[in-house]
């Protein structure tokens, strides 16, 4: 298998990372970087779990893969507390109690991030709709609902 | 200070506090530690398994030549390497099958590799030779002489004293229960009603499938570090599984992705630690795909359900006849306790004086069935709950009404014979009923839609061995903090913060100089039986309560004799000593651990404090093996109900789940808004295996091992609204009264939405799960829609 170097960056650090042509954005991310953060559930683009913002966009880590992401900048769970303060979603999932098990929770935050960040008054629908991709077991999803709600309101508050 | 008002004569703080969750800033960061996060380094090897393609059949040939000829391949593992039989309370099953396999996917044999892709290839490179047998897909034909036989030997597997498996069958056990006189009590019944349901097998589905890595020393140590919801249970199995000493086994658990079961007691363990124990001293990786979680480690128990229940003019309820045919799939692990469980509850919440229950569990040709939250409850009460429904409409009775009259109440004479304990299950009713506003009707969205509300009821046990332990150590810090040891699992119900709360109430310090030692680690960590039958806030809460009133006790005396008092007159309120008489006060930094000097430095009293509890309940009987009647069958019970509003879409047969209320008899909550979590993830899990969920199974084959064909519910699925009510009728040995609720909210979801569907169609729907097609063409049968 050949491999290649590329350059990202990710969570405002760039790495220079030297990757098999066929190894995935989330085994790079959880292999080659040990940046464990970001879960895999399925390794089939169904459940969420390894959800990362890559240019602003979330995708399913699992089904990029690592090449194409070269010149990329990424965000991962890991990224979104800034020298220990929490991002709000981070805060209002929280309190809201919106966490259980906690490993579909890294991929339900960047997509409620993602969605914050094109849509800062998302409706319930819309927020429904941005975490239709992003499966859980535990909480049956309303303190989540709630938790994205509340950030948002929070968010405005703060601007 | 009066002494009156000492901690200990109240229920002191922060018991009853809704404080957040002690490991969500881990898990918000990403920093929480899950199994498959462990770093190993470039040592670490990759396991695949190489699995039975058929249902049943003979094995003829291993063949394992090329694929060890491949370099980078370490070994391969057969069945001949570990012949041994391992079960949990029937032992009939092995590690990897020697003579036949008996559901698809069952491992053949193992193989280790320097890459988890090498691996892979090297499975297609093992030749296994079968030879296809008849199968059994279904339990009640398994019970039939015409049945293949898929364990011949059943007669002579190790068995526990509970379990009846009848030999020359396919039954692993039978399970009755003979309470009054069912045949002379159906004269007097005004209403009788009488169906059958199947409830088809369904995943656990957690995120994290299953993971585990092992490692096995030249000393013969074994290190396991496993998603593992009991790691006792798990390194007890495996001792015996593979005859090493439990000593010489360490299973370290970290944080659990989602387990609801199916990651208790030992399913894809053992065939690490085989493979390991073959290429000593370099940690071997199993992670199972997503597709192999759905049917190769545990599935929910299939059920083919008869009822039969009838009731006089006024809606007492006068008998009950019930015959379960659990399907256990090829091995029976949880499933012939869950049998005897069901068989035991087979009243449901009510008091019926007479009951005839048969309970088998059957032997088939299905993926291997383990316990999955509601441990065969919420399969028994989708059948009861609608029978119940049926009944009181059938005596023109209200169905809230008709419940109220007949569900069980403190002092009854139960199922078993046992004498109920005070239980709140009434204001459950009254109060889901009231918060679902019964008895209004409401107007649907459109005019194709129809909309209805309905009720069910459950109770549950805890399903364990009846003397089933949990013990706790508390360890004082320099600065007054405790680290706390467990042995029970955080898999999302919020354990250790509930625990967190009890050893800072018991012991009488703030909950943030608490901290859970972490991860569990059976050569550190006390003994704790399993993290399952929502046991751990009642047993391990127990012993976490203990354990620091024995630390609390240590340091009272060595303060009352320095301070010469009485140890009665001292109590510790918020991390400091405080003496009610002399009105004198210390804080417990340094004294615990240091102690404290005696008058004129002439010496010192105490030394390191260390808190240690056990809790074991020590008063469940036998219950007699003809009439399943005995004194005491069970700890306690957890009762409650679930309402729901839905609408059914005529055009469709969609059903729309609009809002639900749950009402459940909690004890005490120690942690409300935790309480309140549980009810609304296990309504939505409930619901999702009403309206979504089967393993569709095909001669043994599953058709649907992925997200995409076998779906769950997702967020645009969770009704906008659902009312969680908190009943506390105190457990009279719980923690401050607690009792568990992680399962019980799943338990009536099924017949509640089902219930519901009836009052809003005029159609009974049946066996789950309410596919849209279902519902439509139950609906055109029954002439709703033309």
């Amino acid at each position: 298998m050949s491999t290649h170097k590329i350059t990202v960056k990710i969570n405002g650090g760039l790495e220079q990372v030297e990757v098999p042509s066929n190894m995935t954005l989330l085994s790079m991310l959880r292999e080659k970087l040990a940046m464990t953060g970001t879960k895999n559930g399925c390794a089939a683009g169904e459940c969420g779990a390894c959800t990362i913002l890559m240019n602003g966009e979330p995708v399913n880590s699992c089904m990029v893969l690592a090449v194409e992401a070269d010149g990329a900048e990424l965000i991962t769970v890991e990224g979104l507390a800034k020298e220990g303060e929490l991002d709000v979603i981070q805060k209002t999932i929280i309190d809201k109690g919106g966490v259980q098990c906690g490993f579909c929770t890294p991929g339900i935050l960047i997509s409620a991030k993602a969605l914050l960040s094109r849509n800062p008054n998302p409706s319930e629908a819309e927020i429904r709709e941005a975490l239709v991709g992003n499966l859980c077991r535990c909480t049956g999803y309303i303190r989540i609902i709630k938790a994205v709600h509340a950030a948002a309101e929070l968010q405005k508050e703060a601007a | 200070m009066d002494k009156s008002q000492k901690s200990k004569d109240k229920i002191p703080a922060p018991v009853g506090e809704s404080i957040p969750r002690v490991d969500a800033r881990e898990k918000v960061t990403g920093s929480a530690i899950f199994t498959d996060d462990i770093q190993f380094g470039p040592g670490l090897l990759f396991a695949r398994i190489k699995r039975s393609p058929y249902p049943h059949a003979k094995i003829l040939k291993i063949d394992a030549s090329k694929a060890l000829a491949l370099p980078g391949v370490k070994c391969v593992v057969t069945g001949k390497d570990y012949p041994g039989f391992t079960g949990l309370y029937l032992q009939d099953r092995q590690v990897f099958a020697t003579e036949k396999t008996r559901f698809v996917g069952e491992p053949v044999a193992g193989i280790a590799a320097v890459s988890e892709e090498l691996a892979e290839k090297a499975l297609d490179l093992i030749d296994v030779e079968y030879e296809p047998m008849p199968a059994v897909f279904d339990p009640e034909y398994g019970t039939t002489k015409e049945a293949p036989l898929l364990h011949p030997k059943l007669g002579e597997y190790t068995v526990a004293n509970f379990i009846f498996p009848q030999a020359g069958t396919n039954i692993s056990n039978h399970f009755k229960i003979r309470k009054g006189d069912v045949e002379g009590a159906w004269k007097n019944c005004a209403a009788i009603v009488e169906h059958r349901y199947q409830i088809p097998h369904v995943q656990h589905v957690p995120i994290e499938t299953h993971i585990v890595i092992a490692r096995a020393e030249d000393t013969g140590k074994v290190t396991l570090w496993s998603t593992s919801q009991s790691p006792f249970a798990q390194r007890n199995l495996i001792a015996k599984a593979l005859d090493i000493s439990h000593k010489d086994i360490q299973v370290i658990a970290p944080y659990v992705g989602g387990g609801f079961g199916c990651k208790a007691g030992a399913s894809m363990e053992s065939l690490i630690v085989a493979i390991a124990m073959k290429v000593r001293g370099r940690p071997v990786k199993l992670r199972l795909t997503r597709e192999e979680e759905f049917y190769t480690a545990f599935v929910r128990q299939g059920l083919v359900a008869y009822f039969k229940m009838g009731c006089d003019k006024d809606g007492n309820l006068l008998a009950m006849e019930n015959k379960f045919y659990w399907d256990s799939g090829a091995y029976t692990e949880y499933a012939v306790n869950m049998t005897r469980a069901s068989g035991y509850s087979s009243s449901g919440p009510y008091d019926v004086p007479n009951v005839k229950t048969d309970s088998y569990c059957v032997y088939t040709n299905h993926p291997v069935t383990g316990p999955m939250r509601g441990f065969g409850m919420p399969e028994m009460h989708a059948g009861l709950e609608q029978c119940i429904d049926e009944l009181a409409y059938s005596i023109k009775m209200d169905p809230v009404k008709f419940r109220l009259l007949n569900c069980v109440q403190g002092g009854d004479i139960i199922v078993t014979g046992m004498v109920m304990h005070p239980t709140g299950l009434s204001e459950c009713i009254e109060k889901a009923a009231k918060a679902i506003d019964w008895g209004k009707k409401e107007k649907a969205s459109a005019p194709h839609k129809m909309r209805g509300k309905g009720i069910a009821l459950m109770w549950k046990a805890p399903a364990m061995s009846p003397n089933a332990g949990s013990s706790a150590w508390v360890e004082l810090n320099e600065d007054a903090t405790l680290t706390v040891g467990i042995g029970g699992q955080e898999i999302g119900q919020g354990t250790h913060t509930v625990m967190s709360q009890l050893a800072a109430a018991a012991l009488g310090v703030p909950v943030d100089h608490v901290r859970i030692a972490k991860p569990i680690d059976t050569d550190v960590s006390p003994y704790e039986w399993q993290t399952v039958a929502s046991r751990l806030t009642w047993s391990m809460g127990n012993a976490v309560v203990n354990a620091a009133r024995d630390a609390r006790q240590q340091i009272v005396d060595m303060v009352a004799k320095a301070w010469k008092e009485d140890p009665d007159d001292l109590d510790i309120v918020n991390g400091n000593v405080i003496s009610y008489k002399s009105e004198e006060s210390i804080s417990l930094k340094d004294i615990v651990i240091y102690g404290m000097p005696k008058e004129n430095f002439n010496g010192w009293i105490g030394g390191p404090i260390v808190g240690r509890g056990s809790f074991m309940p020590t008063y469940v009987t036998g219950l007699d093996p003809e009439t399943g009647q005995g004194e005491r069958a069970v700890v306690h019970y957890t009762t409650g109900c679930q309402a729901v509003e839905v609408e059914v879409d005529t055009l469709t047969g969609k059903v729309e789940i609009l809002r639900a209320v749950g009402a459940f008899d909690v004890g005490k909550a120690i942690n409300p808004e935790l309480v309140r979590a549980q009810m609304e993830g296990g309504f939505v899990m409930g619901m999702s295996t009403a309206i979504f969920e089967e393993l569709k199974l095909k001669d043994g084959v599953l058709q649907n091992p992925s997200f995409v064909d076998y779906r769950i519910a997702t967020t645009t699925d969770a009704p906008s609204k659902i009312d969680s009510i908190i009943v506390e009728v105190p457990q009279d040995d719980g923690p401050w009264g607690a009792r568990g609720i992680g399962e019980h909210s799943m338990v009536p979801t099924i017949p509640a939405i089902a219930n519901a569907i009836y009052d809003a169609t005029g159609v009974r729907v049946g066996s789950p799960p309410y596919l849209p097609e279902k519902v439509y063409l139950a609906l055109v049968d029954a002439g709703v829609v033309k």
